[in-house]
């Protein structure tokens, strides 16, 4: 357990420390952006380089960086004039709302929908279903959503974070395509299981189709399926950018994009220290759940 | 109890549609055992499965006359099987490993059993009436914990939980080590005694002639013969089942051909290139009843290819004794030959005719010893098997005369000059004369390489493979196929030629013919034996199977916790064994009590 602490830590060290070289890397200057739109004159640029504390070698900065970073302090930023933590803060909670719902939404879809249509004709049309969900982009997808069941339906708003009814289209369109995913997976991992010989041994003792498929073959279908839960993050994260345009909710997305365009890099440093925890995280849990699905893993 | 006739049950293979069972009829009454042999793919396990409907939704299934307890069960749906599933009969499969689901618990497993048929019970009694001690704590843990003789009788509890009185045990010791498979034996004979109906299904003759009052003996198919046991195994009367018998190895077969169909006899000077005398299929031999008879005759001819090993052949029926005469004057000249074959290959090495020398051999994993001071010596020409149960150590040993593993201590001397630590580019040069042949020769190959490079990569340059393919009993249109398109005893014989390619004095086989059916089986011991006689190739053979090992080698090594517990000329450890373990492993074959004719 502590040696999985120690790597997180260095993960999170080395995506800050990639994300600072990549950002020191591209053009511009730090002053520009710090002043942005405002007024340009010398005077003020000095004021900046000292307050900021630009004239100090880069080294200097990196390290003083890693120093507050280690004490939670992520820095101002250029742009806002804020704490990063509290801008970032602000707009945590919509975010996660979206991702968490629909990863949920999207994990429940896919067992769903393995479990359900093991029939031949329900498989191959189940599996049409997840191919298209999975090769359209997710814009799209939400686009479509949004034009029936807002534009011409008027069922949910069209944008906007106005409590549950908001929330159903951005999470339905992130989560389709992660349901096509994990559906196929589950259902290759479900038909492995079924070859085996302990489902023969199952089914001798009277067992119904339904239970041995969850009570038997689900739990090793999921095995594989828990591997994919670091790449269901990138998904999540890297999709809400997208929706949260699309559906014009506010979010970590706004956030980052607007951040990246403006070169604010105390912001975007710490937008990419929190993804590497959460991933960081989220792969814990998931070697906890491999621990707990497979005794075989289990160290006695 | 049971009774079907004429059962037919096929399977769609792309658009055909191919026959697994073709006409059988089955009656089991109430307390007998009925035993189904046959090799793979002969439709006896399709034909149990019958018995509770788990053939698959893909089978065609008809029979014009099924009956279970009286009850006709021709167009039973899924629903009505479900409730005989496990009511009335229980079904065991091979290996508990992977019979049981892996993720949950024994007990948990069983449970199941009796929440689905609403039965009281508890799991703890039931391991406790299957003879596992300590059953409380062996119900709450997995299937991998257990011991795999624990693992079967677990498997066991959970078939006859619901009280079903028929119980059907596919292959049930198949993948057992024999003292454990001894124990389960004893345990389905307890449960015969007790008035359970017991169906066996079984490649193994000698497993079945300790259980079943009866025996159907099964061919692509169909029923080829059936009767009482004693009576069968006795006096086969169809070609088929003398080839089975015949095909056992064990004791009495030394120096005898097992296989009826082999390839024919090379002369003993035809060495190595020699174009062989017939290039005869194998495996089909449209006539096999006259050459079984032939061979169960003491056919001089068969006798003499292989008698090098006949040295030692003592205690035979008097009828063979002549054989085994001519066969001493052929180890002579075959001995000779050696000689000769000897000098060619490596002139230097003609006085001392030891190929491996291993002494001391340690090897452990931290504080785990899983060899423990090894001696071995194997000089040219010899078979020396290596006998021992799964975890003795005899794999490991192999891998430390290979090579492959540095032992902790000890040293290995091969065709004279050290072998142990050296660096493996100094080794190289040396390594053709050291072959390998594993127990499974599909994951020993590149799947997309065909034959003829797999083979062509092991040859010295400017030889090509056919050759040696005729010598191993292959015909050269195997040459481009690859080895998934090839049975599993052409891939054997596949993995010798390659093995004999770059003409090697030692051969390491590592359970060379456990993945094979016995009739296969025995011609791949009929080809080892004619190598060794031909070629002089020195064999280190190891196996699990004692019979294999005493019909084969000349001296035996047996092994049990990483050491050597017994060793010498096989006749003597085997007939008159001095250690309690050798003692205990022999006790525990079951042996197929047939007169040989």
């Amino acid at each position: 357990m502590l040696r999985r602490i120690g790597t997180g830590l260095v993960v999170l060290w080395a995506a800050a420390t990639a994300a600072y070289l990549a950002l020191l890397a591209a053009p511009g200057d730090t002053v520009d952006a710090i002043i942005g739109d405002g007024a340009d004159t010398p005077l003020i640029r000095s004021q900046i380089i000292q307050e900021w504390h630009l004239d100090r070698p880069a080294v200097v900065q990196y390290l003083d960086f890693l120093w507050r970073a280690l004490h939670g302090d992520l820095g101002r930023s250029y742009l806002l004039q804020r704490p990063v933590s509290e801008v970032i803060g602000g707009q945590l909670a919509p975010t996660l709302t979206l991702a968490f719902s629909a990863g949920v939404l999207g994990i429940v879809l896919a067992l769903v929908l393995a479990v359900t249509t093991r029939r031949p004709w329900a498989r191959r049309a189940s599996s049409t279903l997840e191919l298209v969900l999975v090769s359209t982009p997710p814009f799209l997808i939400g686009i479509i959503l949004l034009s029936v069941f807002s534009f011409r339906l008027g069922l949910f708003p069209v944008s906007g974070d106005q409590g549950v009814a908001a929330l159903v289209l951005p999470a339905v369109t992130l989560a389709l395509p992660v349901a096509g995913v994990l559906t196929q997976v589950l259902r290759d991992g479900i038909d492995r299981a079924l070859d085996e010989p302990f489902v023969v041994t199952a089914r001798a003792r009277g067992l119904g189709e339904r239970a041995v498929l969850v009570r038997h073959a689900l739990r090793h279908a999921l095995l594989p399926t828990v591997t994919l839960i670091g790449w269901l993050f990138g998904i999540l994260l890297g999709g809400a950018v997208i929706i949260e345009t699309v559906f014009g909710r506010p979010g970590l997305g706004q956030v980052t994009l607007q951040a990246v365009t403006s070169e604010d890099m105390p912001v975007v440093l710490a937008v990419v220290v929190f993804s590497a925890f959460v991933y960081v995280l989220l792969n814990t849990l998931a070697d906890l759940a491999y621990l707990i699905i497979d005794p075989r893993l289990r160290r006695s | 109890m049971i009774s079907v006739r004429d059962l037919r049950v096929s399977f769609p293979v792309g658009r055909t549609v191919v026959p697994a069972v073709r006409g059988v009829d089955l009656d089991i009454a109430a307390g007998e055992c009925v035993a189904l042999v046959g090799e793979s793919g002969s439709g006896k396990s399709v034909t149990a499965r019958t018995l509770v409907g788990l053939t698959g939704p893909q089978a065609t299934v008809a029979t014009s006359h099924f009956e279970i307890n009286g009850q006709d069960v021709r167009g039973y749906a899924e629903r009505d099987w479900k409730r005989l599933r496990g009511s009335f009969a229980g079904l065991v499969l091979q290996d508990a490993l992977v019979s049981l689901d892996p993720l949950r618990t024994v007990g948990a497993e069983i449970t199941e059993v009796l929440r689905t048929h609403k039965v009281k019970g508890d799991p703890v009694s039931l391991l406790a009436a299957v003879h596992v001690p300590e059953p409380a704590r062996r119900a709450r843990q997995y299937p991998h914990q257990l011991s795999g003789g624990l693992r079967q009788r677990a498997l066991i509890a959970s078939a006859i939980a619901a009280g079903p009185p028929l119980l059907i045990a596919d292959e049930p010791t198949t993948a057992l080590d024999v003292t454990v498979q001894a124990q389960i034996l004893d345990l389905l004979a307890e449960r015969k005694a007790t008035g359970e109906t017991l169906l066996l299904i079984s490649h193994d003759l000698a497993v079945v002639s300790r259980l079943a009052d009866r025996v159907l003996v099964m061919k692509d198919g169909r029923v080829v013969e059936s009767g009482p046991t004693s009576s069968l195994l006795a006096a086969p009367s169809h070609p088929y089942t003398q080839e089975l018998v015949q095909a056992v190895p064990s004791a009495a077969s030394r120096g005898r051909r097992l296989s009826s169909a082999g390839p024919a006899l090379r002369e003993p000077a035809a060495l190595y290139s020699a174009p062989p005398a017939s290039s005869a299929a194998p495996s089909a031999a449209p006539s096999a009843a006259p050459s079984v008879a032939a061979a169960a005759g003491g056919g001089e001819g068969f006798t003499s290819s292989v008698s090098a090993a006949a040295r030692g052949g003592e205690g035979y029926a008097s009828s063979v004794s002549a054989a085994a005469r001519g066969g001493e004057g052929f180890a002579l000249s075959a001995s000779a030959a050696e000689r000769e074959e000897g000098e060619r290959a490596t002139p230097s090495s003609s006085a001392d005719s030891v190929v491996v020398r291993a002494e001391g051999l340690t090897k452990a994993y931290g504080r785990h010893t899983v060899v423990d001071g090894v001696d071995l010596t194997v000089r040219r020409g010899e078979i020396v098997g290596l006998v021992g149960e799964s975890g003795s150590g005899k794999t490991t040993v192999a891998q430390l005369v290979f090579g492959l593993v540095a032992p902790t201590s000890g040293a290995v001397a091969f065709e004279g000059a050290p072998w142990t630590g050296l660096k493996e580019r100094r080794r190289r040069s040396r390594r053709r004369r050291l072959q390998f042949i594993a127990q499974d020769p599909l994951s020993a190959f590149d799947p997309r390489w065909t034959v003829r490079r797999i083979v062509g990569e092991a040859l010295p340059d400017g030889e090509t493979a056919a050759p040696l393919l005729e010598r191993v009993g292959l015909s050269a249109d195997v040459l481009d196929r690859y080895p998934r398109q090839l049975s599993g005893g052409q891939r054997q014989r596949v993995a010798i030629a390659r093995a004999l390619a770059p003409r090697p004095s030692l051969i390491i086989c590592d359970e060379p013919v456990s993945a094979l059916d016995v009739s296969v089986q025995a011609q791949v011991l009929d080809l080892l034996a004619d190598i060794r006689a031909t070629d002089g190739t020195a064999l280190l053979f190891i196996s699990h199977d004692l019979g294999v090992v005493h019909h084969l080698a000349d001296r035996v090594l047996v092994m049990r916790d990483g050491a050597v517990v017994e060793s010498g000329p096989i006749d003597d450890v085997f007939h008159h064994p001095q250690h309690e373990y050798t003692r205990a492993l022999l006790d525990a074959v079951p042996n197929l009590e047939v007169s040989q004719a």
